[in-house]
């Protein structure tokens, strides 16, 4: 494990761990992640994982060019991977139903799967959160069964409910908020993903693991979730 | 306290500090004011915390009345700002008797003003910041991240401050705008390295403080396609058509198009100052050399020397 050092911006700079998506990355990321918040200390102001990488947005009056990737070298040497399950475990109830995910039928047409089995294979698998990006709390997870994967819609639409849960390839994600979205709809969960009043704000975090439950219409209504049909949200 | 009631408003009159942090690895964009010199020494001039909470007025259309004696200061763009009848010139800090009317109209020179008050204006700290991002419903007087609009106030609490004025211009002008090149630049064609730094970049009118978009000749990445990765504040990411955006402090937090660089800080609060069909250009300039000058820069905050306007 060599991760390399890029300049990104006067006071960012990349760490390439990967070169490619993989579930295996996730223990290395995790374990960088927490070397570099330790050794930054309070000259951090921001690291943000994604699949491969992590950006380090450092206090510019704190430290150099050179400092900064000093303190990097020093922070990943001999850099182990973490423990897996370092991460929460979180169970995201489900309603999967053609009136909240218009998109399973295509996915059921494409995969050649029934509708059932569709989400039988989405709600199997525990999956990784890679990384968080797209709106607050957006969390981009994966992989999703090699079966299931789907091209974002050619024409995004202009307001996705929030709680829909989606496809993109072989990632999935829940749209914490109403926004425009090109993801394939396949439920929608009644689950609060940012709450600004949460410690922690994000319900889910990088490096946490997902399992989707699906749930019956009656069980998401209860746990609090709004069944309002995608065009018809205010 | 005292207190303002905004007559009027546009979309584009927010609640601005220097932005989020500490959140960004949660999707939770920056934020903050695009011109954070100017929010700089608008906030110098009365003594405060160099990113207390301002208003930032983009283009004019806002009208404040003072509930109070109000002192204020000016920094950034003009935007034909009014004591009443009287024009009143950025770059100072002023009275507001109870009564008056601070009136902002049109752009006559640069983009963006900046609003501040002693011990900058009351606001919530929404993950710790005030800064107003809409589409996140984060930030602002309400803190759920709505404009200033006509028919609200603005207060503030702190006492102190000078009338005085800066005895030079909040920006530094003129010359190219400095990007440190990324990692990608050998991955564009050596004619789209030769195009970037040596042709005029014209700004698009599609510009917003997620982006700005510049026109000119298509730049061409030849490299491999990215996985999306953290972007920083002023990266110049170049899409499928060539035509580069500037990506500014509503950025999503990560994107996988390639990269040119990012623009410097100083190059990012002129930016945020030029307007649409305004050209400029680009030129490269290596990371250390831009943290030495804006080490440099920093320090005028600490030796700039007050002048007493009367």
């Amino acid at each position: 494990m060599k991760p390399r050092i890029e300049v990104v911006a006067i006071d960012c700079l990349m760490v390439r761990l990967f070169d490619v998506i993989a579930e295996a990355n996730m223990p290395w990321m995790l374990a960088a992640t927490q070397r570099l918040r330790s050794d930054f200390g309070t000259a951090l102001v921001d690291l943000v994982p994604s699949y491969t990488t992590l950006m380090v947005h450092y206090d510019l009056t704190a430290l150099s060019p050179a400092g900064a990737r000093h303190r990097i070298d020093q922070a990943l040497a001999d850099l182990q991977p973490q423990a897996q399950g370092s991460g929460q475990c979180h169970v995201l109830p489900v309603w999967y139903d053609l009136r909240v995910g218009p998109e399973l039928s295509v996915l059921s047409q494409r995969s050649g799967l029934t509708v059932d089995e569709v989400i039988r294979r989405h709600s199997a698998h525990e999956y990784q959160v890679f990384a968080l990006g797209f709106a607050p709390g957006f969390a981009f997870m994966g992989l999703v069964d090699e079966a299931l994967a789907t091209p974002r819609l050619s024409t995004p639409r202009k307001r996705v409910a929030a709680g829909s849960v989606g496809i993109a390839e072989r990632q999935t994600a829940a749209y914490p908020v109403v926004s425009p979205g090109g993801w394939n709809l396949i439920g929608r969960t009644p689950a609060k993903l940012f709450d600004r009043e949460r410690d922690g704000y994000s319900l889910m975090q990088p490096g946490d693991t997902v399992r989707f439950q699906a749930v019956d219409h009656a069980e998401f209504i209860r746990l609090g979730g709004d069944d309002t049909p995608l065009e018809a949200q205010p | 306290m005292s207190r303002l009631s905004i007559e009027a408003s546009t979309p584009l009159c927010l609640l601005q500090d220097a932005g989020r942090f500490g959140v960004r690895h949660l999707g939770v964009t920056q934020g903050g004011a695009l011109d954070w010199v100017s929010m700089a020494w608008a906030n110098w001039l009365l003594g405060n915390a160099l990113n207390a909470a301002v208003v930032e007025i983009t283009l004019g259309g806002f009208t404040v009345k003072a509930e109070d004696y109000c002192l204020l200061a000016l920094a950034g763009a003009d935007l034909g700002a009014h004591i009443d009848e009287r024009a009143i010139s950025p770059g100072r800090s002023f009275v507001l008797q109870k009564g008056q009317r601070l009136r902002f109209t049109q752009p006559f020179d640069g983009a963006r003003a900046y609003l501040a008050a002693p011990g900058g204006f009351d606001a919530p700290a929404v993950l710790g910041s005030c800064a107003t991002v809409a589409r996140e419903a984060l930030g602002g007087v309400d803190g759920l991240g709505n404009a200033l609009a006509a028919g609200g106030r603005l207060s503030y609490s702190g006492t102190g401050g000078a009338l005085q004025e800066l005895s030079q211009p909040a920006l530094p002008t003129g010359g190219p705008l400095d990007v440190i090149v990324g990692a990608q630049i050998g991955q564009f064609s050596g004619q789209s390295l030769f195009d970037a730094f040596n042709t005029d970049w014209a700004l698009d009118s599609r510009a917003d403080r997620m982006g700005m978009r510049l026109l000119g000749t298509p730049l061409q990445y030849q490299g491999p396609s990215l996985i999306s990765e953290g972007i920083p504040l002023g990266a110049i990411q170049v899409p499928p058509d060539g035509q580069p955006i500037v990506l500014l402090n509503d950025r999503q937090t990560i994107g996988g198009y390639p990269r040119l660089g990012a623009l410097t800080p100083l190059a990012l609060a002129r930016l945020a100052q030029c307007l649409p069909g305004e050209k400029v250009r680009l030129a490269p300039v290596v990371q250390e050399t831009a943290h030495r000058q804006h080490i440099e820069y920093l320090r005028r905050f600490q030796t700039a020397g007050r002048a007493c306007s009367r």
